[in-house]
């Protein structure tokens, strides 16, 4: 097989049959077009599509999709490819289904607050077509720039102020699909959905396992009276992780909590000379927003919590500009630890805010029992926390014990009673992780529930559920006893 | 003996079913009382064995909700279920199925927290306020009750007990199922334990009640709510037969906030405003009696919403109210209200574009006319493909769905 042919397969049949379907410059099958989509945003995972479709419409997504059915082919949706969990992971012979070409903004409706618009808009288009009208769309993910609405629904995504305004699941009040057989289905609409199993909350999160969304009605929300950002530091992560804790306890509800640790700090002021307070240990960045009475109120309050705590310094800022720069350090964060090291993993692990302190302690003892450096850059106030492995890949062994020290923060957080996933999902990546936080009976549940939709196993297969190829053992195997066993019915099962 | 009998020694009370146990007409033959999580998947796993079908019970407040069970062997009664587990540092709780609502919110208060709902039945349990799935006035700040759900431990058909979510706020590893069973009716599964986010009490709290004498004035004053920037809690139509209605605004925060923002709904909305700092009595209750509907539109279509309801009604005395900001709307008809009358504003609503209605109650009357509670179902195919994953042998209160599921 030449280079730019596609590969002989079961998919490359179905390329003429996809041109009709999409047009020809919607089918990519040249080698080094395809090749441009064979990771999404974690890129260590990889692999060259069978085929690669760029529909404009969900007819079009519809016939595709039926095309595959039709022909035992997998296919994988992918939005903008910023997916930190390689949920986007293309399929060696299956469609990669990308809707990157649906992106049309198809109304604001300022009357019923919410907007309409097809998958492959990046979220903060959204916000920027509310905008004019006094509105944005909340679930804001440090990637917003590019991620897709589309990306959004099928991972669930949030961002630094979903600790008040939740996840994209908490804003979606209608959403159309095409399901794995090819069937297209309006769910809801910009009422709030009345009838029958919630099934837009269930495809939310849903990973591109259970289908394609094609159209998406998400509701906005009214652009807060007064917004305030406050920068506190301590001379201790524990001194921050108290700040954050009175405040949460004394009622405040801010729209972000941020924190970051001095390893953090110091790659964020290499990176973008953030000026954030000499010596500090940690930085508390948080953000109160609403009708500026509350806001002042809160402000005073939380100021004066942050003191208690041990805050050695604390900056507030209310203009837009101002409010930027202390953002600036916190944003830049992940990418500015390039600057302190040659590689590092980006972990998304969840613990109950109050494990926070004890767990944070651990980390550090982990780091330095293996000697790996760990920048905790995190999620405060809702404990998602986003540890930074540092390592030297030129390093021999050096990625493998990062690894090493990025999994067993891992299992910190399923020891603290927290999750293997706050915001990224579980993808390729964690999916042999699921069955550290599930067990055998809640794995098998999750798998009826895929195949009542996908029978075939065709919508993104291996991933979100451990499979045998994956991890080398049949998924929701159970262990122990079925309950009918105990019963002294298994035979009937 | 068969197997369900044999439970009653493993932490599993059993008793022959009465007339007061009867669901739909139905009285089952039996009623068990399982202690805990793991009893009720035997009592589950047996009435497998045994295909029998099941109906699960919590306060029994809502067992005249949904459709009439085709089937009733075994009434599953969870209020041995009744534990509260209150993580209060973390604003978490995990609760049994059958712990009654109200003590829940007592244990809450009493740390100076809630679940950010407002229940739309008096005496029920958790399980039954997840399973009916709906929620009352105070859902514009902190979402509706399937937005305050984490974590939930569910008993399958077949007995085998499986979770989804955790007990923290945010976690997207694996599917969000809860959402299923919220408002599932049970008919996928028997909930046996909800794992909830919460919420500090805020520290004031006002009412702002204003008469609105027509559907245009209503519309008017929405608008001059939905421009402002106060963000309110809860915004209430209420909408009564006869009488002018009236929009109840809360206001929740600080003391100080909450003063201003009072001043500024009160002059936004006109002079003849009152305000008190407490919720009014029966807040945010559903009349126990009488066919029941919910009305879903798009929010700025709610006034005029309610008052196409009650032309439609003509003379059937049908109060409309609910969150005008979201577009949930109740219709409560009196008791003894006709079929064809109950239909008659059925089949209004859902000739409306975008509009749709169901009976969450209907009286039996209305379920012997063969009224259609829930009108076109976008997706039942997909919710049928559910069910026979779940509930292969639809054992689990059968027809009490849409759809007949
Ligand atoms: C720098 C950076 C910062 C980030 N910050 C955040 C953050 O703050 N919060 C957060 O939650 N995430 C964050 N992410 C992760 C990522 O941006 C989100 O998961 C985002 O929602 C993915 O959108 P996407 O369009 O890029 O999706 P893709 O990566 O293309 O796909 C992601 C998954 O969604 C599926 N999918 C895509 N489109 C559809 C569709 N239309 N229908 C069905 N399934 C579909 C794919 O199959 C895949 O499983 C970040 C990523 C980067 C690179």
């Amino acid at each position: 097989m030449s280079e730019t042919e596609a590969p002989r397969t079961a998919v490359a049949a179905l390329v003429p049959r996809l041109r009709e379907i999409c047009g020809e410059d919607g089918v990519l099958t040249d080698t080094s077009r395809r090749r441009t989509y064979e990771s999404d945003g974690l890129p260590h995972h990889h692999a060259l599509p069978g085929v690669v479709v760029l529909p404009t419409t969900a007819d079009q997504v519809a016939a595709v999709v039926r095309l595959c059915a039709g022909n035992g082919v997998p296919f994988v949706p992918r939005g903008a490819g910023t997916g930190l969990s390689a949920g986007a992971l293309p399929h060696a012979e299956g469609v990669l289904l990308v809707t990157s070409r649906m992106r049309r903004v198809i109304e604001i409706d300022v009357e019923n607050e919410c907007a309409v618009v097809e998958p492959g808009v990046a979220n903060l288009d959204v916000t920027r077509a509310a905008a004019p009208y006094g509105y944005y769309y909340a679930p804001d993910p440090s990637s917003q720039q590019v991620c897709s609405v589309g990306g959004n629904v099928a991972e669930n995504s949030g961002g630094a102020h979903c600790l008040k305004y939740g996840f994209t699941v908490n804003h979606v009040r209608g959403l159309d699909i095409v399901t794995p057989s090819g069937e297209q289905v309006r769910l809801g609409g910009k009422g709030p959905g009345a009838h029958g199993y919630d099934l837009i909350g269930a495809f939310i999160g849903s990973e591109g396992t259970l289908g394609v969304a094609t159209r998406v009605t998400v509701g906005l929300t009214r652009s807060p009276e007064r917004t305030v950002t406050l920068l506190s530091a301590f001379t201790s992560m524990d001194a921050g992780g108290r700040a954050v804790s009175s405040i949460i306890s004394a009622g405040v509800l801010p729209s972000a909590v941020e924190m970051m640790d001095a390893l953090a700090i110091e790659a964020a002021e290499r990176a973008v000379a953030c000026d954030y307070p000499a010596g500090a240990a940690a930085v508390l960045v948080v953000e109160l927003d609403g009708p500026a009475v509350e806001v002042d109120a809160q402000l005073a309050e939380v100021t004066r919590l942050c003191s208690e705590a041990g805050a050695f310094e604390t900056r507030t800022a209310s203009g837009a500009d101002e409010r930027a720069r202390i953002w600036k350090g916190r944003k830049s964060a992940f990418a500015a630890v390039g600057r302190i090291s040659p590689s590092y993993i980006v972990q998304d692990g969840v613990v109950p805010r109050t494990a926070l302190p004890e767990v944070l302690r651990r980390i550090t003892e982990l780091s330095a029992a293996t000697g790996i450096r760990v920048a905790n850059v995190f999620h405060a106030g809702d404990g998602n926390l986003h540890p930074l492995v540092l390592f030297d890949d030129a390093e021999p062994g050096a990625a493998e014990r990062a690894e090493e020290v990025s999994g067993a923060i891992l299992d910190l957080c399923i020891e603290h009673g927290g999750s293997i996933t706050g915001e990224h999902g579980v993808g390729v990546d964690k999916a042999c992780k699921m069955p550290r936080m599930y067990g055998p009976d809640d794995l098998a549940t999750f798998d009826l529930f895929r195949r009542a939709l996908d029978p075939d196993g065709i919508a993104n297969p291996d991933k979100l559920l451990p499979t045998p190829r994956l991890c080398g053992e049949r998924p929701g195997v159970r262990k122990g006893v079925h309950p009918l066993v105990e019963a002294g019915r298994a035979e009937q099962f | 003996m068969t197997l369900v009998e044999g439970l009653d020694a493993e932490g599993c009370a059993l008793r022959e079913g009465t007339g007061a146990d009867a669901v739909g007409g139905l009285v089952p033959a039996r009623v068990a009382l399982p202690s805990d999580t793991r009893a009720l998947g035997r009592v589950m796993s047996a009435a497998a064995g045994e295909g029998l079908t099941v109906v699960a019970r919590g306060g029994g407040t809502a067992m005249d909700w949904g459709g009439l069970p085709r089937g009733l062997d075994l009434l599953v009664d969870t209020t041995g279920l009744s534990w509260i587990e209150h993580i209060a540092g973390d604003l978490v709780v995990e609760v049994g199925a059958g712990t009654p609502v109200a003590e829940l919110f007592e244990v809450l208060a009493a740390a100076g927290q809630r679940l950010s709902v407002d229940p739309v039945r008096a005496g029920g349990t958790v399980g039954g306020m997840v399973a009916t799935g709906v929620s009352g006035p105070r859902r514009l700040l902190n979402g509706a009750l399937r937005d305050l759900v984490i974590g939930m431990t569910v008993v399958r058909a077949d007995g085998v007990v499986a979770r989804s979510g955790g007990r923290v706020v945010k976690n997207v590893a694996g599917y969000d199922l809860a959402k299923l069973h919220t408002g599932g009716l049970g008919t996928l599964g028997v909930v046996a334990s909800v794992a909830f986010r919460l919420h500090p009490v805020p520290r004031a709290l006002r009412v702002v009640t204003r008469p609105v004498p027509s559907g245009a004035h209503a519309e008017r004053m929405l608008t001059v709510l939905r421009r402002s920037t106060v963000t309110p809690s809860a915004v209430e139509l209420d909408w009564p037969p006869e009488g002018p209605g009236s929009l109840r605004v809360v206001l929740e925060g600080t003391p100080e906030g909450v003063e201003a923002r009072v001043t500024e709904v009160v002059e936004a909305l006109g002079g003849e405003s009152a305000v008190a700092d407490t919720l009014p009595e029966g807040w945010g209750l559903l009349p126990v009696e009488g066919t029941l509907a919910l009305v879903s539109v798009p929010p700025a279509e709610s006034v005029r919403a309610a008052t196409r309801v009650g032309e439609l009604a003509a003379d059937a005395d049908v109060r409309v109210s609910g969150s005008a900001r979201s577009g949930t709307l109740y219709a409560s008809f009196p008791p003894g209200t006709g079929a064809v009358g109950v239909e008659t504003v059925l089949g209004g609503v859902r000739s409306t574009p975008g509009w749709s209605a169901t009976l969450l109650r209907a009286e039996p009357h209305v379920h012997a006319a063969g009224t259609d509670l829930w009108g076109e179902v976008p997706g039942l195919p997909l919710m049928r493909a559910v069910k026979d994953s779940l509930d292969p042998d639809h054992r689990l209160a059968p027809g009490r769905f849409a759809g007949g599921i």
